[in-house]
C-alpha cells in the first residue's frame, strides 16, 4: 500500500492534485470513494477547511470519519468509559510534566557540554554520554507511556465496549470499498488517541494513505514534538509518544522551516544525533515523500534532512535503515524496519 | 501651565533613521563662535529618527523659538525636568541622556514662552503612546523595537467583543463587562476564563485584542474567553476593596459561568491587573484563595512599609495595610503568578520585594522586568511572557 507524507497544506489545489497525481500512478481508483480523517481539528471538525472540501472537484465520493465527534458520542452514551479515559489523560499529563521536568536538566546538561573549550578533545566522549542519557530518558518516557497505554486497555477494552464497538463497527463499512485515506495534521496526541481508540491502524494498512503535518507525524514510529522558539524554555524537542508506526525509520518535522533555527548548526546537529538512527525529515509546504508499498525506497520531493554534522540537505530517496542497522534507537519499544511497515504495530 | 492636545497632522510614519551621526559638531561649531546656519540645523535633522539614538546615546532635540525647554519624562531615578541646551544662534534645543540597551521611555516637552508654559508632545517624533490622560511622545532605545505579535497580523482571525451588564448587590447598580470570545468560538467546548482588571482600558491602550489573537492564533496561548472590566471607581474599588472582592467572585464570577462556555475550575481561571488593579487581583486572591489558578500582576501598587510610614500619600493608606498584612503572614493564593514591573518605575522596589513573598508560599513565581516605565505599552509589551506562561497554548501539539 502507498504511503505519502505531504508537510503543511496551505496551497489551494494542493490536495486535488496529490489524488491526481496518485490516480494518474494507479494507486487510487477513479471510481472509488476517499475517506478524510480530521480528528485532529477537534470541535472544528464538522467544519471542512478549504483544502479539503475543494476534494469534491475531483468527482469522487469523499467521505469523513468524524472520528472526534464520534468520540464525543462514545464519552456521552458510556460515562463510565469517559471517566475512565479523563484519568488516564491525565495520568499522562502528569508523565509529560515528569519527563520535561528530568529532560530539561539532561538536555541542558548537553547544552552545557558543548559550550566547553574541548581543545584537545576530552569532552567527545562527555557528549555522546550526554546524548545517550537523552536518547535513554526518551526510551523511558515513551516506555512508560506504553505502560500506562497498556493498562488502560487492559482495563477497559474501550474498542469492545458497546458504543465504541458501534461506532468502529460504522467506521469499517464507511470505509468499505475506500482505497484511499486522507490524514489531516492539526493536534497529535488527539488525533492519534482518536485513531487507537477506534483501533484505525489495521484499517488503513489495507490502504494507501496520504497525510499531511501532524498527521504525517502520527504514521511515524514515535512522535517528536519540537519548536526551537517557543515563548519560554530553550525549546528542546520533546518524544510525544509512539506514533503508528507505518513509516518506520524517520522523524517527520513539519513546517520545520518555520519551527527550527536550521541556520543554527549545533541545534541542528542535536536534533539530527538524538534520534539516530532514525533519518529527520524537515517537510515544508510542498516537501512530499512517497512509498509505494513496505519495501521500496522512498522518493522525496522538497524534502529536507537534518545532518548529524549539523548539515542540511536535500533528501532524494529516503531509505530508512534496516533493522540490524537501526541498532541503537528503538523507538517506542518497536523495532526499526527497513521502508514503511506493512501492517499495523 | 496647559495641556495642548497633538495635531492630528503629525506624522505615522517615522523618517529613515541615520545612524552615527552626532550633533556633537554641530554643538562645537556653536561654542567655537560660528553659530550653524538654518542650512544646517536643517541638514543636521533631515530624514533623520528623533530623538537621535546611537547605542547608549539619546540625543533629545527640540526646535523652535522658546525661553526655556524641558524634558519631561517618566524615568524614575533621573531628574523628572531637565532643561534641554539651546543651541547658540539658533532655534535648536537638545539635550544627551544615558538610556541602556532595550530602554523605552515615555516623554513630553514643557515649553516656556513668555511666562506661559506648555507641555506638548516632541513634534519631530511619530511615536506616541496613549493612555487615558492623552498621549506621550515615546522614545525607543537601542534594541528595543515594538514586538511584532503587538500588531495585527493578517493571518489571525480576530475574536469578537460583547459588552454586558451584569448587576451587583455588592457595588450597588450594574458594572460593564466585555466579553472577549476567540475567533472560532464553539458553544460545545469548555474555554479557560481571564478576568482583567481595567479591561477596557487594556483594549484601549494595550492592545489587548490583537494581542489575544495573535497568541491565540499561534497556539502560544488556548483560545480563551476574557472578561474585561470597566470600573467606574476604580480608585475605590481597586484598592484592596472587599466589596469589590465580593462583587468579582461571588456576583460576576457565577454569572460569566453561568452564561459562557467556560472551565469553571481553579486551573482554568486567571486573574490579571496593572497597577491598582494588580492590587485589586491579589486582594481578590488572599479573600478568595481556592478561586484562582493563576495572577498576573503588572506593576502593582503594593506599598508597604517595613517601619514608619509608605512615603506614598493616604491614597495608600488601605494598600499598605493589605500588603502589610500578606507579608506579616503570607500564604498560597493560586499555583502560578507572573509579576512584571518596569525598572524605571518608582514601584520596581515594591514588586521586586514582593516576588520572594509569593515564593515563600510554594507557589510558581515568574518576575519579569523591563526597562520601561508604568504605562500601557509595558504592560502589552509582557502580556505575551505572562499569558504563555501562565496558560501554555497547544504551541508543541499541534501541526497544521
Amino acid at each position: 500500500m502507498t504511503t505519502v507524507l505531504l508537510g503543511p497544506v496551505r496551497r489551494a489545489g494542493a490536495l486535488v492534485g496529490e489524488v491526481r497525481r496518485l490516480r494518474e500512478a494507479g494507486v487510487v481508483d477513479g471510481s472509488a470513494r476517499i475517506a478524510t480523517i480530521t480528528a485532529g481539528w477537534q470541535e472544528w471538525e464538522d467544519q471542512p477547511r478549504p483544502e479539503v472540501a475543494e476534494l469534491d472537484r475531483l468527482g469522487q465520493r469523499v467521505v469523513d470519519l468524524g472520528l472526534y465527534h464520534r468520540a464525543e458520542r462514545v464519552w456521552a452514551a458510556d460515562p463510565e468509559l469517559a471517566a475512565a479515559h479523563h484519568e488516564h489523560q491525565m495520568r499522562l499529563r502528569l508523565l509529560r510534566r515528569s519527563y520535561n521536568l528530568r529532560l530539561e536538566q539532561t538536555a541542558d546538561a548537553w547544552l552545557g557540554l558543548e559550550r566547553l573549550d574541548d581543545a584537545g578533545g576530552v569532552i567527545a566522549g562527555e557528549l555522546a554520554s550526554a546524548c545517550e542519557a537523552v536518547q535513554a530518558l526518551d526510551r523511558h518516557h515513551l516506555g512508560r507511556i506504553a505502560a500506562l497505554r497498556a493498562e488502560f486497555e487492559e482495563r477497559w477494552r474501550p474498542v469492545e465496549r458497546l458504543a465504541a464497538a458501534g461506532e468502529r463497527a460504522e467506521i469499517e463499512r464507511a470505509l468499505d470499498g475506500v482505497g484511499l485515506v486522507l490524514v489531516a495534521g492539526g493536534h497529535v496526541p488527539l488525533l492519534l488517541n482518536r485513531l487507537r481508540l477506534f483501533d484505525l491502524a489495521p484499517l488503513l494498512a489495507e490502504r494507501s494513505v496520504v497525510a499531511w503535518a501532524g498527521g504525517a507525524m502520527a504514521l511515524a514510529e514515535r512522535v517528536v514534538l519540537f519548536h526551537d522558539s517557543p515563548p519560554w524554555g530553550p525549546g528542546h524537542a520533546e518524544v510525544g509518544e509512539a506514533g503508528l508506526g507505518r513509516v518506520r525509520g524517520v522523524v517527520v518535522l513539519p513546517d520545520g522551516g518555520r519551527r527550527l533555527r536550521l541556520r543554527d548548526p549545533a541545534r541542528v546537529a542535536r536534533l539530527a544525533r538524538r534520534f539516530a538512527p532514525d533519518a529527520c525529515l524537515v517537510l515544508d509546504p510542498g516537501a512530499r515523500v512517497e512509498w509505494r508499498d513496505a519495501a521500496s525506497t522512498g522518493v522525496a520531493e522538497g524534502v529536507q534532512r537534518l545532518g548529524a554534522e549539523g548539515s542540511v540537505a536535500a533528501a532524494e530517496a529516503v531509505a530508512p535503515p534496516g533493522a540490524a542497522a537501526a541498532g541503537g534507537a528503538p523507538a517506542g519499544g518497536v523495532p526499526a524496519t527497513g521502508g514503511p511497515a506493512g501492517g499495523a504495530p | 501651565m496647559r495641556w495642548v492636545p497633538e495635531s492630528p497632522e503629525v506624522a505615522e510614519v517615522a523618517p529613515p533613521d541615520v545612524a552615527g551621526l552626532s550633533i556633537e559638531p554641530l554643538v562645537r561649531a556653536a561654542e567655537a563662535g560660528t553659530p550653524p546656519s538654518t542650512d544646517a540645523v536643517d541638514g543636521f535633522l533631515h530624514g533623520r529618527a528623533v530623538p537621535v539614538v546611537d547605542g547608549s546615546q539619546v540625543t533629545f532635540v527640540f526646535r523652535g523659538e522658546a525661553d526655556d525647554v524641558r524634558l519631561r519624562h517618566w524615568v524614575y531615578g533621573l531628574q523628572t525636568a531637565t532643561s534641554l541646551h539651546r543651541l547658540e544662534g539658533t532655534d535648536l534645543w537638545y539635550d544627551v541622556l544615558e538610556l541602556p540597551e532595550g530602554s523605552r521611555v515615555e516623554y513630553k516637552f514643557e515649553v516656556v514662552r513668555g511666562g506661559d508654559v506648555q507641555w506638548v508632545n516632541d513634534p519631530l517624533n511619530p511615536h506616541r503612546a496613549r493612555d487615558p490622560f492623552g498621549a506621550n511622545s515615546v522614545c525607543h532605545g537601542a534594541g528595543y523595537a515594538v514586538p511584532e505579535w503587538t500588531r495585527p497580523d493578517p493571518e489571525s482571525p480576530s475574536g469578537s467583543l460583547e459588552d454586558r451588564l451584569f448587576r451587583s448587590r455588592a457595588l450597588g447598580g450594574s458594572r460593564r463587562v466585555t466579553i472577549y470570545r476567540p475567533a472560532r468560538f464553539r458553544e460545545t467546548r469548555r474555554y479557560p476564563l481571564l478576568l482583567v482588571h481595567d479591561g477596557g482600558d487594556y483594549l484601549a491602550y494595550a492592545g489587548l485584542q490583537t494581542v489575544l489573537d495573535n497568541l491565540i492564533h499561534r497556539l502560544e496561548i488556548p483560545g480563551m474567553i476574557a472578561a474585561l472590566m470597566h470600573p467606574p471607581d476604580r480608585m475605590e474599588q481597586y484598592r484592596g476593596s472587599e466589596a469589590h472582592s465580593r462583587y468579582l467572585v461571588e456576583e460576576l464570577l457565577p454569572d460569566l459561568e453561568a452564561a459562557l462556555p467556560v472551565q469553571g475550575t481553579r486551573a482554568g481561571r486567571c486573574l490579571m491587573g496593572a497597577s491598582l488593579g494588580a492590587v485589586a487581583s491579589l486582594s481578590t486572591a488572599v479573600r478568595y484563595p481556592d478561586v484562582f489558578g493563576s495572577l498576573l500582576l503588572q506593576s502593582g501598587s503594593f506599598a508597604f512599609s517595613d517601619i514608619g510610614g509608605h512615603g506614598r500619600g493616604p491614597v495608600f493608606d488601605p494598600i499598605a495595610d493589605f500588603v502589610n498584612a500578606y507579608r506579616r503572614a503570607p500564604k498560597r493564593v493560586a499555583d502560578k503568578v507572573f509579576v512584571s514591573c518596569g525598572m524605571y518605575e518608582s514601584l520596581i522596589y515594591e514588586n521586586r520585594s514582593l516576588v520572594p513573598v509569593l515564593e515563600r508560599t510554594g507557589m510558581e513565581v515568574r518576575f519579569e522586568e523591563a526597562r520601561d516605565g508604568h504605562n500601557w505599552e509595558n504592560w502589552r509589551d509582557r502580556l505575551r511572557l505572562g499569558l504563555s506562561w501562565l496558560m501554555p497554548g497547544p504551541l508543541w501539539l499541534v501541526y497544521d
